[in-house]
């Protein structure tokens, strides 16, 4: 108990590290605008290194985290608009490491791998302000904050959509800024009533979560009013059924860039949202709620996957996957153990990888034959056995077979859930056989087959295209055969959430029956 | 020795990476020698293991090796750690054994296609998936291997993926196998629930305890069974296999004859005291799923023509007779027939793939005949093949077939009958085919212009590296029979190998009628056997009976095709049905919203005209303003 509100404990460094993290992509971004146009080589240096040095300090924060450490590493915290109690606090913990290091590999591939074919500065630009809030979302510890940072995030996107889109670019990035707004204003409602109510338990006003979460207790039926305001924002961002339907106009028309920093990070948001601010600060709540929840993501996984069985778009397809997946996730986290949670945290990472590159597989088919119509593609393993053996390994990725990252983080979720909800996860699980019904048949029809003329052409996998694609499937392997480093550094702050829920509420989901020891020993023999 | 057991599944992987990495600079036959040495490395440590095992006491033969914590989180402790024992090394021996043969053969019948080196990439990878799934210490490292072995059927059922009906057909497996595999997923996730492992010491140690509850076992038992419906191709999940011959023979032989598809008959085994402290009836399940599968596919394999096709359902006939030999406690018969199984379905396997490849692809035995002339070494073998399978004493399947039934007999009379049945028309089938293929008249002049040989076309026997597979798999059939003969228990080899493992969940039949019958049943057998290849020939030999071969048989009862048809009809629609209601309810709904908005209230009246970018500016300067005012703050302070 004693660790959940020391926070500022853990790891730290000479430097903040975090508020670094925020601000390279963001300079750079202001120097990508600044830069000369007629030297778009230097634009593109600029906005490579600062995406890079990003990166780069992700995985030096990924070193130095302290594993053992359930809360907040890394942490500055520093006085903004003092009279609101607003300040600037920044912390890093399991939940969030792994999105943070993400984050921090995906833009320099995405700058690397996806060209916007026109007006590269202010792309580039857009990029990376985009990953500055990205970064600062994940690392807030500050409700308005994160409100300023999760805002931020739709400005770029917008702009990317709508700007380096396709046929339908205006309506898809209407309809996501629209959509995400309407949400956001329940959220900011929600945020500024919880830090008045917090002030009755805190003496002062304050938007820091460290603090309220410590200080403040709301009744009962307030903290579900406060919830569902938070929980409506994150559902659309997930996007949880059934608000899901701006996703498949979103990433259809997204530039292909776009549609792998959506699939990959922004819809964490969602998820991370939910367990950050829904689950950690409301605990009764979101306990009360819990079957909502659950009852929508598993709908949210069939439907998905339904759905995505009979797209005739390929990029439409693996994004009513991806409403699928997401599903699991919030399954897991709904479920109140620390298998699920967990499992959940790692599935997030895992969907931002194997659906990231599925993605820039798709955008590479559509570089190459100007169409992402399934029925336009036929034959394409026979002239790119390699494009197809990439697209093969990320695939399976996805399907969720043993061995690789996907099967981890979808199997801890759903074992997790079973003992604390069962008849839902013998429904879920129906999902793992339908994700290999929509992906095997798009995948035969695409691949399988004799190639006819429009598609004899296609061009095998570059060496550029597959340097961008070897750490996606380098880290599907890696995490599918080894995800205990991983899981050792988020079980600890997934615990402390379980924990604070039962002390809020009581509530400790019912674990399984452990035997005696008897057998472990005999085992060692 | 025992510590090296992880060499046993890393000698393949291995095999797979080099081929990975230089499969194209090595090319034909050299990727296919790599290949077959990394799986004899892996049968040489097997034999290894197992010398080690037997010179330990029964009680000892039992050794677990943990390369390293696989998935631990929360109560769940799940190890990458391998298991050596009776079972998992019987499974290991059989598996690298037929495995480096099959490789060995596939040398010979893949030259010269222009995927050679890809082929033996798959093919070690399986092999590697099939050794997790064997040794694997607990469910998960097992589900591993068992998807593992499924993703590499679906490779290597598709590997010709430029023909439409492979690609299905690769398809199809797959996700057939996964309605299976959920199966599997729910009996893991009620065994952690009720056990808190994962690990099989721990389940079986909880079922024989007492620990596990009858409710909670059953349920287990079911689930897996599921699974094994799916990988080892039973009632109703059975469709695939069929499909599965669109594959390269040499898979045909190795993943869809004689291991993958055994591998839900060892799941049971591995379980048997869960399935031993179930419900009475949920074993009377697997007996009667079983033995009607065994029934229902050699009712099919009557009427086939294609060479390939009848060994398919027969292979699902013969999982039926194991998994009747799993539900009626057998469990001795049910691996032992595995074993010997393996032997011959392979043999005929192998041998139907010498066939094919000196017919030059000709599939159909009506085209085929007389071809023991021409063919002298692979006829002898498939005769031998033909005699293991159809039951005829001293052959390897006779024996195990019988013990089967002996069992079957003690657990119910009716399951014996059907079974008999079956048995009866396994010989009939089997000499069909032997007569189509190899006796009678040479039908294959007749289609010689097909295959544009013009006049010249002759069938010819195979070269020696497909041969030798083939004589080393008759020797096994016809002695494989020694492992378990039925005479005194001194003659049970296999059973007392493999006691330590199914000593809780072995029934005992010893008092019984069928027991104290022994031989008379043994005679009963023989008989029937005879009088189905006596049968076959009146038929299809002397023509004196004529055949019946009813349409419906042929079609597989029109199983196959009512799912089908349900699949491309009514589903196809439900699926339909669930997209447009997404586009046109939920994201109708939307948009209605969005136009009701914008009719009423204006607030929306812009968006179409570009008032939302203004707006997205203004949001994100004022977020920057903000956070630049802050930073300067920030500084100050």
């Amino acid at each position: 108990m004693i660790s959940i509100f020391a926070s500022e404990t853990g790891a730290t460094l000479p430097f903040p590290i975090l508020t670094a993290l925020i601000l390279v992509p963001l300079v750079g971004s202001l120097l990508t605008l600044a830069s000369s146009q007629r030297r778009p080589e230097i634009t593109k240096l600029i906005a490579l290194l600062s995406s890079v040095l990003t990166g780069a300090l992700g995985l030096w924060m990924l070193a130095s985290f302290d594993t053992g450490e359930a809360s907040y590493q890394f942490a500055s915290k520093h006085q903004w608009i003092s009279s609101w109690g607003i300040g600037w606090h920044v912390g890093v913990d399991g939940i969030s490491l792994f999105l943070v290091v993400l984050t921090g590999i995906l833009f320099p591939l995405v700058i690397v791998g996806c060209d916007p074919h026109h007006d590269e500065k202010r792309y580039l630009a857009w990029i990376l302000l985009l990953e500055a809030g990205v970064m600062g979302s994940f690392l807030s510890l500050d409700l308005f904050l994160f409100f300023l940072f999760f805002e931020i995030v739709l400005v770029p996107m917008y702009f990317l959509i709508g700007g380096w889109g396709y046929d339908q670019r205006i309506y898809a990035a209407t309809k996501f800024f629209l959509y995400t707004m309407v949400g956001s204003a329940f959220m900011l409602v929600g945020i500024v009533t919880t830090a008045l109510l917090a002030k009755k338990d805190l003496g002062h006003i304050s938007f820091d979560l460290v603090e309220i979460a410590q200080g403040a207790n709301f009744a009962a039926s307030t903290g579900r009013w406060l919830f569902f305001a938070f929980a409506i924002a994150f559902a659309v961002k997930v996007p949880l059924f059934p608000l899901h339907t701006w996703l498949p106009d979103a990433h259809t028309q997204a530039p292909t860039g776009g549609s792998v920093i959506l699939a990959g990070v922004l819809l964490k948001l969602g998820t991370y949202g939910l367990l950050r601010f829904g689950v950690y600060l409301f605990p009764e709540a979101a306990l009360w709620s819990r079957e909502i929840f659950l009852t929508l993501a598993v709908i949210g996984i069939i439907w998905g996957a339904v759905a995505a069985t009979m797209q005739k778009d390929l990029k439409r397809l693996v994004a009513y996957s991806s409403v699928a997946h997401l599903g699991f996730i919030v399954l897991g986290t709904f479920a109140f153990t620390s298998e699920a949670v967990g499992g959940g945290v790692m599935q997030m990472i895992n969907h931002g990888v194997s659906t990231g590159a599925l993605f820039l597989l798709v955008g590479m088919i559509y570089e190459r034959r100007h169409t992402r119509l399934i029925s336009e593609l036929k034959g394409l393993q026979k002239v790119a056995p390699i494009f197809a053996a990439a697209f093969m390994v990320v695939m399976l990725s996805s399907i969720g077979v043993p061995g690789l990252n996907g099967f981890v983080g979808e199997f801890l979720i759903l074992i997790g859930t079973f003992n604390t909800a069962r008849w839902w996860v013998v429904v879920a699980a129906t999902g793992v056989i339908l994700a290999a019904l929509y992906l095997l048949w798009a995948y035969q029809r695409v691949f399988h087959g004799e190639p006819d003329e429009a598609n004899s052409s296609f061009q095998e996998l570059r060496l550029r295209e597959g340097l961008v694609l070897l750490p996606f499937i380098g880290l599907i392997i890696f995490c599918g055969v080894y995800p205990k480093p991983m899981l050792d550094r988020i079980e600890p702050s997934v615990k402390l959430i379980l924990e604070r829920v039962e002390e809020k509420t009581g509530y400790l989901a019912p674990a399984p029956v452990l035997l005696e020891e008897e057998h472990g020993q005999e085992e060692e023999g | 020795m025992l510590d090296l057991i992880w060499l046993i599944p890393a000698l393949p992987l291995l095999g797979f990476v080099l081929i990975f990495l230089f499969g194209r600079i090595l090319g034909e036959p050299k990727a296919g020698i790599l290949a077959t040495l990394m799986v004899g490395g892996s049968f040489a440590v097997s034999v290894g293991v197992f010398f080690e095992l037997l010179s330990k006491n029964t009680e000892e033969r039992r050794h677990i090796f943990t390369a390293f914590s696989w998935v631990p989180i929360g109560s769940l402790k799940v190890d990458l750690a391998f298991l050596a024992d009776p079972l998992s090394i019987t499974m290991a021996l059989f598996v690298t054994g037929i495995g480096s043969l099959i490789h060995l053969y596939a040398i010979g019948y893949m030259h010269g296609d222009p995927k050679f080196s890809k082929f033996f990439l798959y093919l070690n990878l399986f092999v590697f998936s099939m050794l997790m799934l064997v040794l694997g210490e607990n469910l998960l490292v097992t589900f591993l291997g068992w998807e593992g072995v499924g993703t590499c059927s679906y490779f290597l059922i598709s590997f010709w993926h430029t023909r439409e009906s492979a690609a299905t057909a690769g398809k199809k497996a797959f996700v057939t196998n996964r309605v299976g595999d959920w199966g599997v997923m729910m009996a893991m996730f009620l065994a952690f629930g009720a056990t808190g492992t994962l690990s099989y010491g721990g389940i079986n140690h909880a079922a024989e305890s007492g620990a596990l509850s009858a409710v909670t076992a059953t349920a287990i038992a079911l689930m897996l069974f599921i699974g094994a419906c799916g990988k080892s191709a039973q009632l109703p999940l059975y469709i695939w296999l069929p499909d599965a011959m669109e594959g390269p023979t040499p898979v045909s032989a190795l993943i869809h004859a004689a291991t993958m598809v055994t591998a839900g008959v060892f799941l049971m085994t591995r379980v048997n005291p869960v399935l031993a402290v179930a419900y009475g009836w949920a074993p009377t399940i697997i007996a009667i799923v079983g033995v009607s599968t065994a029934l229902f596919a050699a009712t099919i394999a009557v009427t086939q023509t294609d060479i390939k096709k009848v060994l398919a359902y027969s292979t699902v006939s013969q999982l039926g007779f194991m998994f009747l030999a799993v539900g009626s406690g057998a469990y001795v018969a049910a691996i032992f027939h595995m074993v010997t199984h393996a032997f011959f379905k392979a043999l005929l396997f192998l041998g139907s793939g010498s066939v094919i490849h000196g017919m030059h692809h000709e599939q159909d035995m009506r085209k085929m005949g007389a071809l023991r002339i021409l063919m002298p070494v692979t006829a002898m073998t498939f005769i031998i093949g033909w005699l293991a399978i159809a039951g005829v004493p001293p052959f390897a399947g006779f024996w195990s077939k019988d013990e089967i039934l002996l069992f079957a007999f003690a657990k119910s009379p009716i399951l014996y009958v059907v079974g008999m049945i079956t048995a009866l028309l396994t010989a009939y089938y089997m000499t069909r085919q032997v007569i189509m293929v190899f006796f009678g008249e040479a039908r294959w002049n007749d289609h010689s212009e097909e295959h544009g040989a013009h006049g010249d076309f002759k069938p010819h026997e195979s070269p020696k590296i497909m041969l030798a597979p083939l004589v080393v798999l008759a020797g096994l059939s016809v002695v494989g029979g020694v492992m378990q003969l039925p005479f005194s228990s001194k003659t049970h080899f296999l059973e007392k190998w493999l006691e330590p493992v199914i000593e809780f969940g072995e029934a005992d039949i010893h008092k019984t009628w069928a027991y104290e019958n022994k031989y008379l049943l043994l005679g009963v057998a023989v008989i029937v056997a005879l009088t189905g290849i006596a049968l076959s020939v009146l038929v299809y030999s002397k023509k004196k009976i004529a055949a019946i071969e009813p349409d419906i048989m042929a079609q597989g009862w029109f199983y196959d095709r009512a799912i089908s048809n349900f699949m491309g009809g009514p589903g196809r629609k439900a699926f339909e049905g669930v997209a447009w209601a997404d586009s046109t309810i939920v994201d109708g709904a939307v948009n209605g919203v969005g136009k009701v908005v914008q009719q009423s209230g204006g607030f929306l009246r812009k968006s179409q005209n570009g008032s939302v970018r203004s707006y997205a500016a203004a949001v994100g300067l004022g977020v920057v303003a903000l956070l630049l005012w802050f930073f300067v703050r920030g500084v100050m302070l």
